[in-house]
């Protein structure tokens, strides 16, 4: 365990300890406890940036599954930096505004800093494990506490909704990703991240590369919410305002893009990762620009926005692969993709932060998030103008805006692109700047009605009305200090260029380190007329008039067809799987136990068949065999004739009558087998059984005059003749030679000298084994409970029912004990002996008086009360003159 | 005598299989009551049978049959009596209550469940 370890689970221990500490002050928000955490994290990790810079990383094992070879090994270099701080820094700002902004009751909020923290553990323990395994089990660990937060509101249907919309696509990816990693595994043979850079080129041409590659980009997609897995994101918005601006735009959905990036040196240099990767973020970037403009609702905007821009450093990240099948100049000039990807990382949790609070900021003031509600907020929330005007500018690649130097890094990569010549890249190449410049369009379009929807116009009638004012300082805070960040990143680029994003970027790509370059990162407002500066003049100048006839084109997007969406494909899809599931799963799960004590059976006879079948050990030879004699013959015929009978017994007494016959054989086999104890405790028993069988039925009436054969099922006969000879063959199986020497030896020696006793069976069951005789007591007292419960509810039950019937009269009364006369076969109340009298309307009644002592409870009741003290004596008295015959 | 008793344990094990699979409360409980026989039964084969004489010191024999199986028998005895009181009470109950001993008309659990969501 070192100091990183505890950086590391310090979030997780803070969630366990958080209800104690509201509890120990009460009136402090909890988010403070959240924040204050975060910031402490924060500088304790910038404290190794220095380290990070002079390249090199530091790295803390700690052995967790050792049998395994798992282990919790922490890793920090460069990008697992960058993410750290991110995820820390964000955090930080996140809590501090919900402490403004989450004021609802004490327990729930208990619940969301909980879940924060321990998201925001995960979402560490992601970046800076080293181990594959421990990264997938944070993986999902972040799915599960972002599925809890999207759930936030469970009482919410469309929040519910939301939640396990996300759930099911993330942790689908996250099966993926874990096969891919075994995948690896297989290929490799280690799940440590830093091994598998070295086992290098020979994985590109294992089979087994393209599987894993695609399983890995699977779970990269679902998480990073990519075309067409981005489904989940929109929805997700339903979560409170922090957690959207935390997990699904800074951080979690920034998961995908790390573990791209961390991979990027095992997959780099594969036409199918640069194709996958690249076109998949430019798809994503198009649609998710193209769909935010539609968007009526702030946070649908920003959730369409993230989607997009998560697509534009995907896209970059593919691009910044190519670095990998260069040298020279040129790989440096595709490194610097991966440069824009890093940077548009930070400029993105900047000013997307800065939106998604002055989002929450609108919502919480007025009440709304719809922009045709909205507008004219600009002069009653100055505060909040400024800083989503600086976020959009910054998101729309504006300058002096950090947004604006990693749009036009990023343009410029995508213009390289073409003159790359790989990959068949000649015909396709033109697309990427295409496809580039009409996203940024939309891109920009969004930001300004973001901004022009909700702050400028007419103030609507509906919010004239109500207080507005601008938001608590503690909530205008943090995306103050986002909006300054997304301005300074963009004044004075060098900050995060030198210190963060080389390292990062020399970490995703070490090949550049370890060929002795230096990725270039100066990172510069003014560029010079470059054709990405053209391209941005016309994104401008598109975007412009564009956003100004809005509202005509707009229109179009009812036009496309509605049925064909992923999103109704998805609903689908989640119908079609209950409805299988339901029907398969009702196809055995049929509700009859009976069924159930079949495929019991059935399994049971399937792994000891199987086990019989073959295991070399057993032979079916027989060590000796007991001389039987005649009358011993005839006892062994009566029982099997009389267990064969009593299927086809069709009166149940005949039926009791035979097993009671089986009991008795069982007695006198007893005898024959030297069992004295065994015959006398057996022949109690059967006594009492077959006169509580009897007694029970007695009190029956139409039960016993029902004549009722079994009627013959075949599977339960195939089921039960298989058991049967199973059994057989598993007596007989075990008449082979023993290779070992019976326990029994010891207790046949040890009974007189250890335990004083001459009976060896009472011995074994008084001194040896006193503690399962104490058991088995336990059983029969549990079992004489339940019996006397049994009983004693039933009174109690007719007792609240006559109750109850009291109050609707003696007619209703009267008509009620009918009724439960018909259902029960005799009458409530307990007081009135005559209605009581068990087999009331006999032919022969006297036969009720013969039981005096029957107080209108149950027949059961006293026939096992009567019985009770039989059957504790029943053993014990076998024992005690098994003790007689001791003296 | 061995392989008598190991068909006989078979013949058992069918029977009281076959009871508990029934409809029938009752024969479910007479099933589960021939069933411990054969458990009985089997346990008794397994020792081998007959070896010595009875297991009680002090008469002079030098050979004994296999103690430990009888003292589990004998627990299993006990217990299994207990069982079939519980049931057999269980089984009356239920008649009582529901005016038949027919597993299948009995209203289960999961056929109410199932009633309720359809």
């Amino acid at each position: 365990m070192s100091l990183l370890h505890l950086l590391t689970l310090s979030p997780f221990v803070l969630a366990a300890a958080l209800p104690l500490l509201g509890k120990a002050a009460p009136r402090l928000h909890k988010g403070w406890f959240a924040a204050v955490l975060s910031a402490v994290l924060f500088a304790a990790l910038l404290g190794y940036s220095a380290d990070i810079r002079a390249g090199s990383p530091i790295i803390e094992s700690f052995a967790w599954i050792p049998s395994l070879g798992i282990s919790f090994t922490v890793y920090l270099d460069g990008l697992s930096l960058l993410f750290a701080l991110l995820i820390t820094g964000m955090g930080a700002l996140v809590a501090l505004y919900s402490v403004a902004y989450m004021n609802s009751s004490e327990e729930s909020l208990n619940r969301f800093y909980v879940l924060l923290l321990i998201f925001m553990g995960a979402m560490l323990g992601l970046v800076l494990s080293d181990n594959l395994l421990t990264l997938y089990g944070f993986w999902e660990l972040t799915s599960i506490a972002s599925f809890l937060l999207i759930g936030y509101n469970h009482r919410n249907q469309r929040s519910r909704y939301g939640a396990l919309k996300s759930l099911l696509i993330t942790m689908t990816g996250g099966l993926g990703l874990l096969s891919g990693f075994i995948l690896l595994y297989v290929m490799s043979g280690t799940y440590r991240i830093r091994e598998l850079f070295e086992a290098g080129a020979p994985l590109i041409s294992h089979p087994l590369f393209l599987p894993a590659m695609i399983l890995i980009l699977l779970g990269a997609f679902t998480k990073s919410a990519q075309y067409p897995f981005h489904i989940w994101l929109p929805d997700a918005m339903e979560a409170p305002t922090p957690v959207s601006a935390y997990l699904h735009s800074a951080t979690m959905v920034k998961a995908g893009l790390y573990l791209v990036a961390r991979l990027t040196p095992v997959f780099a240099g594969a036409p199918e990762w640069f194709w996958i990767v690249s076109l998949g973020g430019l798809v994503t970037l198009l649609y998710g620009s193209l769909g935010a403009v539609k968007q009526t609702d702030l946070k649908g905007i920003l959730a369409y926005s993230t989607i997009s821009q998560l697509g534009l450093m995907m896209s970059l990240l593919g691009i910044a692969s190519l670095a990998g099948i260069f040298d020279g100049e040129e790989r440096l000039l595709y490194a610097a993709a991966g440069t824009a990807a890093l940077f548009h990382l930070l400029n993105h949790a900047a000013f997307k932060g800065t939106l998604f609070m002055a989002a929450g900021i609108v919502d919480h003031e007025t009440g709304t998030r719809d922009i045709r509600k909205l507008g004219g907020l600009a002069r009653i929330m100055p505060l909040t103008f400024t800083v989503s005007l600086f976020g959009a500018l910054s998101m729309a690649g504006l300058p002096p805006f950090g947004g604006f130097i990693s749009k036009e890094m990023f343009l410029e990569s995508m213009i390289e692109t073409m003159h790359a010549g790989v990959f068949r890249l000649q015909t396709w190449a033109v697309l990427f700047p295409v496809i580039a410049w009409i996203a940024s369009v939309f891109t920009f379009v969004y930001s300004a009605l973001f901004v022009v929807r909700t702050f400028f116009g007419p103030l609507k009638e509906e919010l004239r009305s109500r207080n507005i004012h601008e938001a608590p300082p503690l909530m205008t805070i943090p995306p103050l200090l986002l909006s300054a960040l997304a301005l300074a990143l963009g004044l004075f680029p060098g900050l995060a260029a030198y210190s963060l994003i080389r390292p990062a970027a020399e970490a995703m790509m070490p090949i550049i380190p370890a060929s002795g370059e230096r990725l270039p990162a100066e990172l510069k407002l003014w560029h010079g007329f470059t054709p990405a500066l053209w391209m941005t003049v016309g994104i401008v100048a598109a975007g412009s008039v564009l956003t100004l006839t809005a509202r005509r084109w707009v229109k179009g997007y009812d036009l496309l067809p509605r049925g064909l969406s992923i999103n109704r494909f998805y609903d689908a899809s989640l119908r079609f799987f209950e409805r299988i599931t339901v029907r398969v799963t009702s196809l055995y799960m049929n509700g009859s136990s009976r069924s159930y004590v079949k495929y019991i059976l059935g399994f049971m006879l399937l792994v000891l068949g199987f086990i019989l079948f073959r295991s070399t050990d057993v032979t079916f030879q027989v060590r000796a065999y007991a001389v039987i004699r005649p009358y011993e013959w005839m006892i062994l015929l009566g029982l099997a004739a009389a267990a064969l009978a009593v299927p086809f017994a069709k009166s149940r007494t005949v039926a009791i009558i035979l097993t009671g016959t089986i009991g008795y054989l069982m007695t006198l086999m007893f005898v024959f087998l030297r069992a004295p104890d065994l015959a006398l405790t057996q022949m109690v028993v059967e006594s009492i059984s077959v006169t509580l069988f009897l007694l029970c039925f007695y009190h029956l009436p139409k039960l016993r005059t029902e004549r009722r054969a079994v009627r013959f099922r075949l599977p339960n006969f195939l089921v039960s003749v298989a058991v049967g000879a199973l059994m057989t063959l598993i007596a007989l199986a075990v008449l082979d030679t023993n290779p070992f020497d019976p326990v029994s030896d010891y207790y046949v020696r040890e009974s007189y000298e250890s335990a004083g006793g001459k009976n060896i069976v009472n011995v074994i069951l008084v001194d040896f084994r006193g503690f399962d005789t104490m058991l088995e007591i336990m059983v029969l007292g549990v079992a004489s409970l339940g019996i006397y419960n049994m009983i004693k509810l039933r009174r109690k039950a007719t007792d609240v029912g006559s109750r109850h019937v009291e109050h609707e009269g003696e007619e209703a009364r009267k008509e009620a004990s009918v009724l439960r006369e018909a259902q029960y076969g005799y009458d409530g109340p307990v007081e009135d002996l005559d209605a009581s009298k068990p087999g009331a309307g006999l032919p022969g009644d006297d036969q009720a008086d013969s039981l005096p002592d029957l107080d209108g409870s149950s027949p059961a009741e006293h026939s096992d009360r009567r019985e009770q003290p039989e059957e504790d004596q029943g053993p014990a008295d076998s024992r005690a003159k098994g003790g007689e015959r001791d003296a | 005598m061995e392989v008598v008793v190991a068909i006989i344990v078979g013949v058992l094990f069918a029977v009281g299989i076959y009871l508990i699979l029934t409809q029938d409360v009752l024969r479910i409980v007479l099933g589960t009551s021939i069933l411990t026989h054969a458990v009985h039964l089997l346990l008794m084969a397994m020792s081998m049978l007959k070896t010595g004489s009875a297991p009680l010191l002090g008469r002079g024999k030098e050979t004994f049959v296999d103690p430990l199986p009888q003292a589990l028998i004998l627990t299993s005895i006990v217990i299994n009596f207990g069982i079939t009181a519980f049931f057999l009470v269980l089984a009356y109950r239920a008649y009582q209550k529901l005016d038949t001993t027919d597993m299948d008309r009995m209203p289960s659990e999961s056929s109410r469940h199932r009633g309720q969501s359809r």
